[in-house]
């Protein structure tokens, strides 16, 4: 019967093509140690399928890249698994590559006449290493960024053609628009193509020269159709297996899977968290090792001896004991990146600096998924987002600038322990119920976490606590606990809402008391002017007015004047723009953008 | 054929044990391929899931705007508009035509040819709205006026006049190509 397989068949001659296909001869039959080659086929393939997908929705702009990636991870639907294939795939590609050159050299699969497809096998190789390296920048986050800046530093080392090879490579003298527009071209077009041209070139050599047995033979000879194609496909069915279930894994632990999205790249924002993916960790750990002139050594001349080796081996393994040599030499070598990269984690696990940065670095990425999912992103992409938020800026500003002298709950406001004493005082709930009662404490106005630190620990404020409190009949007290309530309503703290409406009977006697028997206006200026007030005023005192007031400029003499014991006007001597100033007085009273309810849990 | 040799060793039906293991190979095969395959075929139908965002009355102008002679002049509509990932405050989605026909009465047109989408223009010297795009032409109440490749008259919008002057359109595209206006 002629049918339509029949006349295609006679037009292209596809059965022989699949018949050559599937009984290639399998030398000593099917084994499991054969499989390597096509599970790195396949997972080149899925690659090739979930990149394209990812491609529909990709947008590789500084302003739009991160955003898209955001928005398949966590608007379309099953783009987090499209995306968690593609990612943990790729991890799964490199470990498969080093198993396929293991194996390769073990059996000596290199030699002659087989040296040209090692060298095809070399260059793959090294055009997939760059897939995953101009894949990780893609995302556009703050670690994706960093991390590849240290590797197009790293190009820049290059003798004579270093800096010139850096600006065509990144598009420009910094990163942009045109690194994201380069490394994609590279990553989706000019990579995956000379790949497709050497894997069929190495497929080509591969069926010419056939698989290299592994001697002795267990079994007579055998087609490559059936058995040893169930093996490769049982093979590549137990790889993805492994990738799904690391996509799968945040999702068993109640967080979304698929692979992670940090916060987006911001060029103004030190990244201490930066590290390369886990397979790059032994490089970032070999260029430690080498100080000033000599990092060239560990970033470009060892790698690129261990390339030429690596280049040498068919030749090597024709001399006598050279294949022991290759063979020792690439166990060497795995070791030495097993231990440089044992070493790398090691360190990080007990690097309080690197600790605390990732923590941070875990901080902004829940906050900006957060902020874009509940406001949506800006044309200005979702740093804006961050930049403006005073959850993300307030402790940053903090630590920056008031941390020298002040401490948050003891810290820097980023978790960090100054190694200085205090020299001001902890503003954690500052001008919350508690905080006062702290300072007009007698025992603790002179401790560090108030006036310790500061000219004020001998001052009027801290004398008169110490002079009148302890004397204070339980009547008293309870004025003074009244006066507290009332001072720290002026702040309208939102954590004390609930407090300051409950007690309103409280406040007022307590607002009347600051200006009657308790006297704070002997010093201070409290809800009407008075001109002789040395001390700063309470009216409003913690409220958002008051603070930025107070920061933009403490030796007002609506504050402490002439008093002012080293605290700068961060206004007025341009120190902190106003937008800094709200945002770390936001953030100080708690107040920050939160999101409803369902977009948080989500 | 090459496995003739290993007859000897294989159990009594090597035919079928060689059939069901191509079986499992090519289940398997497709169960490998077909994973990946179904995650971007999500994403790629991933717009099926996406509506365009529902009418609602838009401040366009006020009525001191509109020219009392009857001739139509051409709006931009602004409103809130999300762009996959971006959303944009008041940003110009579109355009109207608006046109007195009484002292407190406005008549509006969506700029956009119902044939194919391009926007139509006002042509005074012919009374009427001219498609730059396949010549397509509406009378000056938006319908076909002489042979037209549109299949009907341009887009016809709610109006609404509130507190007196502020006119109000309730702001629609419809599907193009069609002789129904069917809201997209």
């Amino acid at each position: 019967m002629r049918g339509p397989l029949s006349w295609l068949d006679e037009r292209t001659g596809y059965k022989k093509i699949l018949h050559e296909a599937l009984y290639e001869n399998v030398p000593g039959g099917a084994r499991w140690r054969y499989v390597w080659g096509s599970t790195l086929t396949f997972t080149l393939a899925v690659q090739f399928i979930t990149g394209i997908f990812l491609w529909l929705a990709y947008s590789p702009s500084s302003q739009t890249a991160w955003e898209s990636v955001y928005y398949i991870q966590n608007e379309m639907a099953g783009g987090w698994l499209l995306r968690g294939i593609h990612h943990f795939t790729a991890q799964a590609m490199n470990i498969l590559l080093v198993l396929h050159l293991l194996q390769v050299i073990i059996d000596g699969a290199y030699k002659a006449p087989r040296e040209v497809n090692f060298w095809f096998g070399v260059v793959l190789l090294v055009l997939v290493l760059g897939l995953s390296l101009t894949g990780y920048l893609l995302p556009w986050d703050q670690n994706g960024y960093w991390a590849t800046k240290v590797a197009t530093n790293i190009m820049a080392m290059t003798p004579l053609i270093g800096p010139a090879l850096q600006k065509i490579v990144i598009g420009g003298a910094d990163y942009g628009h045109h690194t994201l527009t380069r490394f994609f071209a590279l990553h989706a077009g000019v990579l995956p193509g000379l790949i497709i041209v050497l894997l069929v070139g190495h497929i080509y050599l591969f069926r010419r020269h056939g698989l290299t047995a592994k001697e002795p033979k267990r079994r007579p000879d055998a087609p490559f159709w059936p058995d040893q194609v169930l093996k490769d496909a049982v093979a590549c069915l137990a790889v993805l297996a492994v990738v799904l279930f690391f996509v799968l894994r945040p999702r068993f632990l109640g967080m979304p899977g698929g692979a992670e999205l940090g916060a987006p790249a911001d060029p103004s924002e030190q990244f201490a968290a930066a590290r390369p993916e886990w397979y790059f960790m032994f490089l970032f750990q070999m260029l430690e090792y080498f100080k000033g002139d000599m990092a060239i050594v560990g970033a470009l001349i060892i790698p690129g001896i261990v390339m030429f080796i690596l280049i040498l081996m068919p030749i090597i393994g024709g001399w006598k004991l050279g294949h022991r040599f290759n063979v020792g030499f690439t166990f060497a070598l795995l070791t030495g990146v097993a231990v440089l990269t044992a070493v790398a984690f090691a360190t990080d696990r007990h690097d309080t600096l690197y600790q605390s940065a990732a923590k941070l670095a875990e901080r902004d990425s829940h906050r900006v998924k957060e902020l874009a999912g509940s406001k949506g992103i800006p044309v200005a992409g979702a740093v804006a987002l961050l930049r403006e938020d005073a959850y993300t800026q307030g402790p940053r500003i903090f630590a920056r600038n008031c941390a020298s002298c002040h401490r948050f709950d003891g810290h820097d406001g980023l978790g960090k322990l100054p190694t200085d004493a205090p020299t001001a005082s902890d503003l954690k709930d500052f001008a919350s119920r508690e905080w006062l009662a702290g300072l007009l404490d007698p025992n603790k106005i002179g401790t560090p976490h108030y006036f310790g630190g500061t000219k004020f620990a001998d001052g009027k404020m801290a004398k008169w606590a110490k002079k009148n409190v302890p004397k204070y009949s339980s009547e008293q007290k309870e004025q003074l606990r009244k006066v507290i309530a009332a001072l720290s309503a002026e702040a309208k703290l939102k954590s004390q809402e609930t407090l300051d409406a409950r007690d309103t009977a409280d406040i007022s006697t307590g607002r009347a008391l600051i200006s009657g028997d308790i006297n704070c206006t002997e010093c201070h200026q409290f809800q009407k002017k008075d001109e002789d007030a040395t001390a700063p005023d309470l009216t409003g005192y913690g409220s958002r007015e008051w603070l930025m007031a107070f920061i933009s400029n403490p030796a007002h003499e609506r504050f402490y004047g002439k008093r002012n014991d080293r605290m700068p006007a961060f206004a007025t001597e341009k120190i902190l723009d106003a937008r800094s100033i709200e945002m770390v007085v936001d953030w100080l009273r708690g107040e920050w953008y939160e999101p409803p309810r369902e977009i948080a849990a989500k | 054929m090459e496995n003739s040799t290993s007859e000897s060793k294989s159990p009594p039906r090597p035919e079928r044990r060689g059939f069901l293991k191509g079986l499992l190979a090519g289940v398997i095969g497709a169960i490998v391929g077909i994973v990946p395959l179904l995650s971007g075929l999500a994403v790629l139908f991933d717009p099926l899931r996406r509506k365009s965002a529902a009418a609602s009355p838009i401040q366009v102008t006020s009525l001191n705007a509109i020219p009392e002679d009857g001739t139509p002049r051409k709006f931009t509509v602004l409103a809130s508009h999300t762009d996959a990932w971006n959303k944009n405050p008041q940003s110009p989605v579109g355009a109207v035509y608006l046109r007195r026909t009484g002292p407190k009465q406005v008549k509006a047109l969506n700029v956009v040819c119902p044939h194919a989408g391009c926007f139509v223009e006002f042509v005074g010297a012919r009374n009427g709205y001219f498609c730059p795009c396949h010549k397509s032409t509406f009378g000056l109440d938006g319908k076909i006026a002489s042979a037209s490749p549109a299949k009907r008259g341009l887009d016809e919008l709610e109006v609404e006049i509130r507190n007196d002057n502020e006119v109000w359109v309730k702001f629609q595209n419809f599907l193009a190509g069609s002789a129904e206006k069917i809201p997209t």
